[in-house]
């Protein structure tokens, strides 16, 4: 508060503005437009790269509280395209606390604004679908901002994930690892890298784009397609990547984008959801089980399902192991015949529940059980 | 799983009466659990001895038993009634050890029931201290060094290796009862002794203290199939040390990285799922070290509790509705979540806003009480505030407590914060110990000069918090520099919606500008900065909702559809404290279902999380809201309902009464003017001698010269309070000019701008109360009551006896006709309550109170007649005829109220009763007898009297002609007696055997070695003057401690008699209230 406050707001595509104050000055920002209900873990959520292109509305009020630190982080920086709050604390307090949110982001250059109706601005995406904003400076919207707006491209067909990735191959994990697992980024969270080598792995991360060729003649005991940002079926050279890994024999699990390109591999169809799943606290049918699982979710697009079968339309191969039990969308899916599987929330939390972590015992279990 | 079909009928135990750290959240849970059952098909037996709530409203369970919660009068129950299954979890710690009673003793095998929600070993584990202890240790969690200690010797060689400070909790007890921290040995001692005397198993944990840590509280919810939710985190503002019942709260946790939430949350999983919780909630609290974030599991209550119940309100999650439908076999994911009702409950909520708790401390009551906060809990209420921001919810917290803070205000004096000066070092010093004006005193901090992290490394509160009320500072500053330069409208509206948006109050506001709320209010909305209502929907926005539970903000959407003329808003009665507590609770539940019932839409505006008018089913729209005039206005602005009810939740709306009048607010029944009338006392005289009615002399004073002249001339003794004040705050009985100066010195100030008024004293009268209900020309009598204490006693704390055993009819009809005639003269339309005073055949009128009275449930659940619901009909305009009430009813059996005291918890507090009231709950016994109805409300209250043994009598002179009757009629039934010098010689002078025994001073073994000793099963005390004040306050606390049953005045010593006769004479029996009605329903009231 004895900051320097400028007014700012978020304007979106449906003509509707949002007041707000930041005390960094910003360029004029695209981006989708999304809310997450995450309650704690801000620097986690503003750290994944499948935020890539977005524009975070955090639900909860109070946003910095205890500051940032140089272990909670998802990627080497943050990867949001901006941050909207309600309120963004001036204190930091925490015993891990390395500095504070606000000047971090400033930084980085990425827009926040603060004192907005949070509540508001969601219950409008919620209502409107996730749209495509701009965040700008000043005490209502200009000319430039909508131009801008208008000319911002839609989530829908964009290939972000190629984008993300990394450039290079990059193993970690000790060298006498039980397991050798081949992980695709397409905008990998660290953690999931932590946990497969914290259950024996020892992880090689590729390129998105690696030809399957070069991946097989490694012969790893497993493949791990990693969550991401953007359209899964704008990934052009997925599909045909992933029939290849499969058909192989090689053990897959895939998280997020990876189980949407997995479904798109065997032959189903993904849709963008009106404002998707961004939250820690979704409730997840383990089909087989009847067991409810709390899940870290981040996603806006979906494999297409009918509620109430296991069925996916399109891909005969595969069938559905868990469901949202808010909305019934498809939450997993695996292959009838061939050891893939796959999960639409995020096992490997952070942020969020640890309820679905055994999903990393399970690919473990799965890989030495292939021969 | 579908519920269970193998179970028809389920047996409910309550809480039994209102104590400290057990309170008004069990009638919440409770009356949830009624609901669901009774949804679920299943039969509801209902055990609990508290008339004030609302789950033992008649209409609630298919048989209430309003009897003593002891595993005894349950066992009856049980007997009678042959329940299935016992569900246990929902009525606090008495609940739950009486079930654990009736499972050792074998009863619940015996007759087939069931426990459901938490079984036997798990609760066992959870409670005692020891097998939790060891159960955390095996699934890898720490709990604090220390170790089990039955003797001070024991106790002093754990802390050799543990250190000090160290923490004593007794087993068993609730609210950190015998609970306490010890610096140095002789503490120890102390306390240990304290500690071992509370615990039923004389056993305490000596445990290494963590003062100073953070401290957490997780509501955790588990399925059969093993699904588990974390329904809402807690953080206390005030650190380890300060019982979490006296602690500011605020959910969710603000200071928790996701990283070790989830860490808390995993521990909280395996916590649940080791002690075996098999279908039910518990609450889990946590320590963390600042410093480096060290974890360790404190304790787990295995049932819902005080927090689940903020929990509850927190987050629109109603954890003890979900509870029992997981006790009866459902998972999560078969339920629905109630407040979107199209999404499960097994899914764990967000917010979207900051909820904060207030403790409310009762000790303007008990000037020498002990202030200072630790583990045993003092507090007997609170008030929750939901912002947008924590420093709005913190602010409006503050004013929500209604101790005439706006906000976070220093008060006028440092001496109302506490503190004897308010220089830097004293305040400084002041910090370091943990009061009720604690928060205060770190306003005056910052005004002095502290900064925010001095503040927060002196008082241990975490600097994320210190520096969020440092805001606060700088906001005022800057606002008090701002405004009066701020010309533009634009600049106006800006300062006003940034101070608005921080939780400031018109009140605060005009305070900074040096103006009056009236001219804020008028300027805010003339500039249109207006709250803004947001919804409490579980999910922050992600689905639609379809119950409007709201609160105010000054964001820009208002979520709040008006309703209309159709609606009828309700204010309910705020934090509980002494005085205003559940039954008014009672009174604005049953009368917002009756408007319901009658057509109209009910909104409820309270602020307090542990009621029942706070769970968002029972009306149809809730505002979780301050009562002040500001919140309450601009609710009803927005609304435009047909009208505000006031008279049903206690002063807290009476007092708002007037100014919403004047503001164009319409009041629902008798008018604010009536009410003004009664509480005029010129007007009130005026009134009463225009009727013939006899009031005692009396007058008004401002001024102490005033006062003097008043008594003069009435006469002493005077009885003296300040008017517009409830429970007898600051009323005393003053037999001389020396002390009534003194009086005058201290009283003014507890309702300011209001007169003290000052009556003659009616020294061994009886009283009575009477309530009526009015519909502005019929007057029916609800039901008249004749206080077993004398008078001088408040109405409170007396027991009461309803119909009145010992006054004439001539008496009787002369108060009915009273009470007619002023309902008349005052146009009472709803609820009325008389106070009479009988003396030599003479019906004095004490006072009037044209609203609902305390006593309001106590009557409705004794005769059956439900008078809030009908003062609800009746303020819309139905007649009594209409609503089917004609004739008081006529009881064929009797109802004894009993009052609770908070003695135990509060030590150096002496028991005696007077004209300031200090019960913080009541019980009801009900018999065919006054001695069995008399004795079941002792037994109630937890003063069960003896069958036989020893009596202790010690009385004043002026009271020994009239004890000499009882004690003979003990020692004909083969008690011993035995007193001090005096009494006894004069018991022995009338024939009566009886032996001396020492007073304190006079030697040992003494009195107070009896008591200790357990040579004494029942103490008759009146105190014998001043300079024996001390002997008589020891032998008080004795018998208090060590659980003797005491009476301290003459009447109730007659009373005890009669229940002792009673108590010989048959094993007594057990009667619902559904049975007991129709003996006399049939030809008194068909009420519709």
């Amino acid at each position: 508060m004895s900051e320097r406050q400028l007014p700012a707001y978020v304007l979106l595509e449906d003509g509707t503005w949002y007041r707000g104050a930041t005390s960094a000055p910003f360029d004029v920002t695209t981006a989708e437009v999304v809310f997450t209900t995450n309650l704690s873990g801000y620097q986690e959520v503003f750290t994944d790269p499948s935020y890539a292109g977005q524009a975070v509305v955090l639900t909860a009020p109070m946003i910095g509280n205890y500051g940032i630190n140089p272990e909670d982080m998802e990627a080497p920086r943050p990867m949001v395209a901006g941050v909207v709050v309600r309120e963004l604390s001036r204190e930091a307090s925490s015993w891990r606390a390395t500095g504070r949110l606000g000047p971090w982001l400033g930084g980085f250059g990425i827009p926040v604004i603060s004192e907005v109706d949070t509540r508001r601005l969601t219950r409008q995406i919620r209502q409107r679908g996730a749209m495509q904003g701009v965040l700008a400076i000043g005490d209502e919207p200009s000319e430039e901002a909508r131009r801008v707006l208008a000319a911002a491209p839609r989530m829908e067909g964009l290939d972000l994930a190629s984008r993300v990735t990394c450039r290079t191959w990059e193993t970690v994990g000790p060298g006498d690892a039980s397991f050798k697992v081949v992980a695709y980024d397409f905008g990998m969270k660290r953690n999931i890298v932590r946990l497969l080598v914290a259950n024996g792995c020892q992880v090689t991360v590729v390129p998105s784009d690696t030809p399957a060729a070069a991946v097989l003649e490694r012969h790893p005991d497993g493949v791990f397609l990693s969550n991401g940002p953007g359209d899964p079926a704008a990934i052009a050279y997925a599909p045909a990547m992933l029939r290849e890994l499969a058909s192989s024999g090689t053990p897959i699990f895939g998280i997020c984008l990876g189980h949407q390109l997995l479904g798109l591999a065997f032959g189903a169809a993904t849709v963008k959801m009106p404002y998707g799943h961004r939250g820690g606290n979704h409730p997840v049918r383990d089909l087989r089980t009847g067991r409810v699982l709390i899940t870290s979710q981040n996603h806006g697009f979906a494999i297409q399902a009918e509620p109430g079968s296991t069925a996916v339309p399109g891909a005969p191969a595969l069938e559905v192991t868990h469901r949202n039990l808010n909305d019934h969308t498809v939450e997993g899916v695996r292959h009838l015949e061939l050891p893939v599987f796959a999960v639409q929330y995020h096992p490997e939390a952070s942020p969020g529940p640890h309820d679905a972590r055994h999903h990393f015992a399970e690919f473990v279990r799965l890989m030495s059980s292939t021969p | 799983m579908p519920r269970r079909t193998d179970l028809k009928r389920i047996l409910l135990l309550g809480s039994g009466p209102i104590v400290i750290g057990q309170a008004a959240e069990f009638d919440y849970s409770g009356t949830q659990a009624v609901k669901a059952l009774r949804e679920e098909g299943y039969e509801v037996v209902l055990v609990n001895s508290n008339p004030a709530t609302i789950m033992t409203d008649p209409e609630f369970a298919d048989r209430t038993y309003i009897e003593p919660v002891t595993p005894e009068w349950v066992e009856r129950v049980i007997a009678r009634e042959r329940p299935d299954a016992l569900l246990p979890t929902m009525g606090g710690q008495t609940a739950l050890n009486v079930a654990m009673a009736l499972h050792t003793s074998g009863v619940l095998e015996r007759y087939g029931v069931e426990l459901i929600g938490a079984d036997a070993r798990a609760i066992r584990m959870a409670e005692d201290r020891e097998a939790f202890a060891d159960a955390m240790r095996r699934i890898g969690l720490k709990v604090p060094p220390g170790g089990f200690a039955t003797s001070v010797e024991q106790a002093r060689a754990i802390v050799e290796r543990t250190g000090y400070p160290a923490i004593i909790r007794p087993s068993f007890t609730l609210g950190g009862t015998g609970g306490g921290i010890a610096y140095n040995p002789s503490e120890l001692d102390g306390r240990v002794q304290w500690g071992l005397d509370a615990s039923p198993t004389h056993q305490v944990l000596v445990e290494q203290s963590v003062v100073g840590w953070k401290e957490f509280e997780l509501e955790v919810m588990r399925d059969g199939r093993d699904n588990v939710v974390i329904v809402c985190s807690i953080e206390n503002l005030d650190p380890m040390g300060v019982h979490t019942g006296d602690s500011i709260t605020v959910a969710p946790a603000m200071t928790l990285t996701d990283r070790e939430y989830q860490v808390m949350r995993d521990a909280a999983i395996a916590i649940i799922r080791e002690i075996g919780v098999e279908a039910g909630g518990c609450n889990i609290q946590f320590a963390v070290s600042p410093a480096d974030g060290e974890m360790l599991v404190i304790e787990m209550n295995p049932r819902v509790s005080r927090s689940s119940a903020l929990a509850s309100k927190a987050t629109g999650f109603p954890i003890a509705r979900m509870g029992t439908k997981l006790a009866v076999g459902y998972t999560l994911d078969e339920l629905p979540n109630d407040i979107t009702r199209t999404t499960p409950a097994s899914f764990e909520p967000v917010l979207d806003y900051v909820v904060v708790k207030f403790p409310r401390f009762p000790f303007e009551k008990f000037p020498g009480a002990d202030w200072r906060l630790t583990t045993q809990m003092k507090s007997v209420g609170e008030s929750m505030a939901i912002g947008r921001t924590f420093k709005e919810a913190f602010q409006k917290g503050i004013r929500a407590l209604e101790m005439d803070r706006a906000g976070w205000v220093a008060g006028a004096t440092p001496a109302d914060d506490r503190l004897e000066h308010d220089d830097a070092d004293t305040i400084r010093a002041a910090l370091r110990q943990p009061t009720p004006e604690r928060v205060f005193q770190v306003k005056r901090a910052f005004e002095a000069g502290l900064g925010a992290d001095e503040i927060a490394r002196l008082t241990g509160i975490d600097p994320w918090f210190t520096g969020q009320m440092a805001e606060l500072v700088e906001a005022e500053r800057a606002f008090r520099a701002a405004w009066p330069r701020a010309g533009a409208e634009p600049a106006r509206r800006e300062l006003l919606r940034r101070m608005k948006r921080m939780g400031f109050s018109d009140v605060q506001l005009a305070g900074l500008a040096g103006t009056t709320e009236d001219r804020v209010r008028e300027e805010r909305h003339a500039l249109g900065v207006r709250p803004a209502f947001k919804t409490v929907d579980t999910c922050a926005g992600e689905f639609p909702s379809a119950t409007p539970y709201l609160y105010s903000s000054y964001d820009e959407e208002n979520e709040s559809e008006p309703f209309g003329e159709r609606a009828v808003v309700v204010l309910g009665s705020g934090p509980n404290r002494i005085g205003q507590g559940v039954e008014f609770d009672y009174c604005c539940v049953r009368a917002a279902l009756a408007f319901r019932e009658l057509g109209y839409r009910t909104i409820m505006i309270n602020s307090n999380p542990e009621t029942v008018s706070t769970d968002f089913d029972i009306s149809d729209k809730l505002y979780f809201e301050p009562l002040t005039f500001e919140d309450v206005l601009e609710i009803v602005e927005l609304e435009r309902p047909l009208g505000v009810v006031v008279q049903l939740g206690g002063q807290t709306p009476l007092k708002l009464a007037r100014r919403l009048d004047a503001a164009g607010v319409r009041i629902l029944g008798t008018s604010a003017d009536a009410i003004d009338t009664a509480e005029d006392r010129r007007r009130f005289e005026a009134i009463g001698r225009e009727l013939g009615i006899t009031q005692p002399p009396s007058g008004t004073a401002t001024s102490t010269e005033e006062a003097l002249a008043v008594a003069e001339k009435v006469g002493y003794p005077v009885l003296v309070r300040p008017s517009y004040v409830l429970g007898g705050r600051a009323m005393e009985i003053v037999y001389d000019a020396g002390t009534l100066r003194e009086y005058f010195a201290t009283a003014a100030r507890a309702a300011p701008g209001h007169p003290v008024l000052i009556d003659r004293f009616l020294e061994d009268a009886f009283e009575a109360d009477v309530d009526a209900i009015a519909d502005g020309t019929t007057c029916v009598i609800g039901g008249i009551m004749q206080h077993i204490e004398d008078a001088g006693i408040h109405s409170g704390d007396s027991a009461c006896v309803l119909p009145p055993y010992l006054i004439g009819e001539p008496e009787l009809e002369e108060m009915r006709r009273h009470t007619r005639a002023l309902a008349k003269a005052l146009g009472v339309v709803g609820l009325i309550n008389v106070q009479y005073a009988i003396k030599d055949g003479v019906v004095y009128c004490l006072e009037v109170n044209p609203r609902g009275s305390r006593t309001v449930p106590f009557v409705s659940k004794a005769t059956g007649v439900p008078l809030a619901k009908l003062a609800a009909g009746v303020m819309v305009g139905r007649t009594l005829g209409q609503l089917g009430l004609r004739d008081e009813p006529e009881l064929p059996y009797v109802a004894v109220k009993e009052a609770v005291f908070p003695f135990v918890k509060l030590p150096n507090v002496d028991t005696i009763l007077g004209p300031e009231m200090r019960s913080t709950g009541e019980v009801m016994g009900i018999a065919d007898t006054f001695g069995w109805a008399f004795a079941k409300a002792q037994i109630g209250a937890d003063g069960a009297l003896p069958l036989e043994g020893t009596i202790f009598v010690t009385v004043n002179d002026g009271d020994k002609p009239t004890v000499t009757p009882i004690v003979r009629r003990f020692h004909e039934m083969g008690f011993k007696l035995v007193a001090t010098e005096g009494t006894a010689r004069y018991l022995q002078r009338r024939g009566i055997a009886c032996e001396r025994v020492n007073k304190v001073w006079e030697g040992r073994p003494n009195a107070v070695d009896l008591i200790i000793s357990g040579k004494v099963q029942l103490l008759i005390n009146t105190p014998l003057g001043k300079y024996s004040q001390r002997d008589d306050y020891e032998l008080r606390r004795a018998a208090l401690m060590h659980r003797v049953p005491y009476t301290t005045t003459m009447s109730a010593a007659a009373a005890a008699c009669d229940a002792v006769i009673a108590l010989r004479s048959s094993p007594g029996d057990v009667l619902s209230l559904q049975e007991r009605y129709r003996t006399h329903r049939a030809s008194t009231v068909q009420v519709a």
